[in-house]
């Protein structure tokens, strides 16, 4: 149960060049088709085993909507088909079919009826919802009265009141309060341990690379790679940096990790490493001992503004730390072909016990999308031992003075 | 879709069919004080305008027949089942557009939709003809036995509506025009059906026309039973019956094909 088998799934609409057109094919069938196809989405294979959670991302305009209606059954594909196995719930649209006048408890119901739920199974898991929505008394006024993301709770509760075996998200969880988000994606967690599979699609990356097993990257309607959630935000990170003459390619690490360059290529980090306070470079480093990590940059091209930044990211590729020099307000001007700069960065590393990389990013203002000369994922690899400190959990070195107060 | 998945799928929908009408019901008269009176009141200020000006202002009398209530009743026997016929053609032409947005992003057995405006008009019908029944034994005109003859027309009525209905909500997504075409069809189609008036008002050349209407042989039925106290003329409801069965078909047909396509255009 919960599987989902995408395969040679195709999406096209159909383009008449006038009204008459449509009526003209439709009553003369034999004088031949007076559409053109529009394809919003072509040959796209993939499959989700029982259990596995996988992202779909995609800029604006990718197919990642349309794909997510094929595979709940809204929209009829042009081609190729959607097999899945067992219960499936889809958050694509939370509070649809609400009705502004009767009251949350009354929509419940009719959410629960619009996803297939029968009027006692909802009656029995209204405690849940009730519970779950935490909008106290509200839920017997009406929808009306209520605030966005108050409809917005209600909505997700009915929705997941029952684990589903297939869970499929679009942004969804963007909405809400803090608390809710919370809270919601939890709840998602949850049944993913209890072995719901999910299917995400989001823009958020933290979501994505906290949850999902696998990501798949749409790019004009097309599969366009699919892999480990972190490789597959670096190169869609990329992509979206990518420009007219420049380039991406993939390096491997030592490690085995897969490295994305990308960007114009007129400035690129020639040397990275990190120091400790002895001057030996070190790739394995005590929680919050003082490092310098040192970035040299040879240019190969005139550039009026170059920046550098660069990002501590943990193993999950979530970041943790990001600065550059524009922020820092020390851009360089003016850099000529043939220069070498380098730059070093001092910090104690304030982080907790674990593995982590670094990414750099040349550019000339605070982000990579103006002019995007070198952008490099996992540029470096280290990791955080704790040596001397008394245990403690989590990514960063919050050490507490304690003081307490008995009476 | 194969016909059986399709009633396998409103079976297993049908608490969403039938809340979906008891909301609508609800939905209407909510934030009323009257509430569901407002359903009995509406058509019955209808009936009392046209009956009073008919019969009383106007004094017509059917050909025929002097008695008081002679006319009134012939007025609401076509009234009340064309108020039927129109609200499930009307509502059955838009309710695919009305619920564009349910219908992009949830997936559930299409045919709830049109099913749903059947039940709702039915239910609308059944209470003002439930009253207008009422007013039939309280007044001593009630035809007797022959009352009973009215569910077969009625079958047949409504098998005539959902068909056309389905045509026009199916077509009306794709061509917007049928819509606004539908609107100004139904009046004169109203007025070229005896409903207010009787048919032998009518010049023979233009009575002979009268059989190329389907629903003035279906209102004529219901004349016969509601006025006459007759059984209806069977045979005039041939091509009424083979016309419903065609729309049904053609209905079906439409929506079957074009159902997928139908959620790509809205």
């Amino acid at each position: 149960m919960g599987k989902i088998v995408v395969s040679q799934l195709g999406k096209a609409y159909k383009m008449y060049p006038t009204r008459g057109a449509r009526l003209r094919e439709w009553l003369l069938p034999f004088r031949g088709p007076r559409h053109q196809l529009k394809w919003i989405l072509q040959d796209v294979s993939f499959e989700v085993a029982a259990g596995e959670a996988v992202g779909l991302i995609g800029i604006n305009g990718a197919g990642k909507s349309t794909l997510l209606k094929l595979i709940t059954g809204t929209t009829v594909p042009s081609t190729g088909g959607v097999y899945m196995e067992g219960t499936v719930a889809a958050l694509l649209e939370l509070g649809m079919g609400f009705h502004p006048d009767f009251t949350g408890r009354q929509n419940v119901y009719m959410a629960g009826q619009l996803i297939g739920l029968s009027v006692d199974e909802i009656s029995a898991l209204m405690p849940d919802i009730e519970a779950f929505a935490e909008i106290g008394d509200y839920l017997d006024q009406p929808v009306r009265v209520y605030s966005s993301g108050m409809q917005m709770r209600v909505a997700f509760a009915v929705a997941t009141a029952r684990r589903p075996d297939i869970l499929i998200v679009d942004e969804a969880l963007s909405v809400g309060d803090t608390y809710f988000q919370h809270k919601s994606f939890e709840r998602i967690r949850q049944y993913r341990r209890l072995g719901t599979t999910l299917l995400l699609v989001s823009h958020d990356k933290q979501a994505i690379q906290s949850v999902c097993d696998r990501a798949i990257l749409l790019d004009g309607g097309r599969l366009a790679r699919q892999g480990k959630p972190e490789e597959i935000m670096d190169y869609y990170n990329a992509m979206i940096a990518e420009r007219e003459n420049s380039t991406l390619r993939l390096a491997e690490t030592d490690a085995g990790k897969l490295q994305v360059i990308s960007g114009t290529g007129e400035a690129t980090v020639a040397h990275i490493a990190l120091y400790n306070a002895a001057g030996e470079a070190v790739e394995v480093l005590d929680v919050g001992e003082p490092v310098t990590l040192a970035v040299t940059v040879a240019v190969h091209a005139p550039i009026p503004r170059m920046v550098l930044g660069y990002m501590i990211k943990d193993r999950l590729g979530q970041p943790m730390y990001g600065t550059n020099t524009h922020l820092k307000e020390l851009p360089l001007d003016d850099m000529q072909a043939g220069q070498q700069v380098t730059y070093r960065f001092q910090f104690d590393m304030n982080l907790g016990a674990g593995s982590y990389s670094i990414a750099t990013a040349i550019v000339s203002t605070a982000t990579h999308l103006v002019n995007n000369y070198e952008w490099r994922d996992l540029a470096l690899v280290f990791t955080v031992v704790n040596m001397r400190r008394p245990h403690f959990e989590g990514s960063a070195w919050l050490d507490p003075q304690i003081e307490i107060q008995r009476s | 879709m194969m016909p059986l998945a399709m009633l396998r799928g409103l079976w297993r929908y049908r608490g969403f069919v039938t809340g979906s009408v008891q909301r609508e019901f609800q939905a209407k008269y909510r934030n009323t004080m009257l509430g569901a009176a407002w359903t009995v009141l509406s058509p019955l200020a209808m009936i009392l305008v046209y009956t009073l000006i008919f019969s009383q202002v106007m004094k017509s009398r059917l050909p025929g027949d002097t008695s008081e209530y002679g006319y009134s009743i012939y007025l609401c026997a076509g009234i009340l089942t064309w108020g039927l016929f129109a609200e499930i053609t009307s509502r059955a032409q838009n309710v695919f557009l009305e619920q564009a947005n349910l219908l992009k992003k949830i997936s559930f057995p299409r045919i709830c939709l049109p099913v749903i405006v059947v039940l709702n008009a039915l239910l609308n019908f059944g209470i003002i003809f439930g009253l207008f029944t009422v007013f039939l034994v309280a007044s001593g005109q009630f035809p007797g036995a022959v009352f009973l003859l009215l569910l077969p027309v009625l079958l047949l009525q409504v098998l005539l509506a959902i068909g056309l209905g389905m045509v026009l909500g199916v077509l009306n997504v794709f061509f917007r025009d049928v819509g606004q075409f539908y609107q100004i069809f139904i009046q004169f189609w109203f007025w070229l059906t005896p409903i207010v008036y009787p048919a032998s008002i009518l010049p023979p050349a233009v009575r002979d026309w009268l059989a190329w209407n389907p629903m003035a042989a279906v209102i004529g039925a219901y004349q016969h039973i509601l006025v006459g106290g007759q059984a209806p003329q069977w045979a005039t409801l041939g091509p009424a019956a083979a016309l419903a069965l065609l729309l049904c078909a053609l209905g079906m047909h439409l929506f079957r094909r074009r159902a997928g396509e139908m959620v790509d255009e809205l």
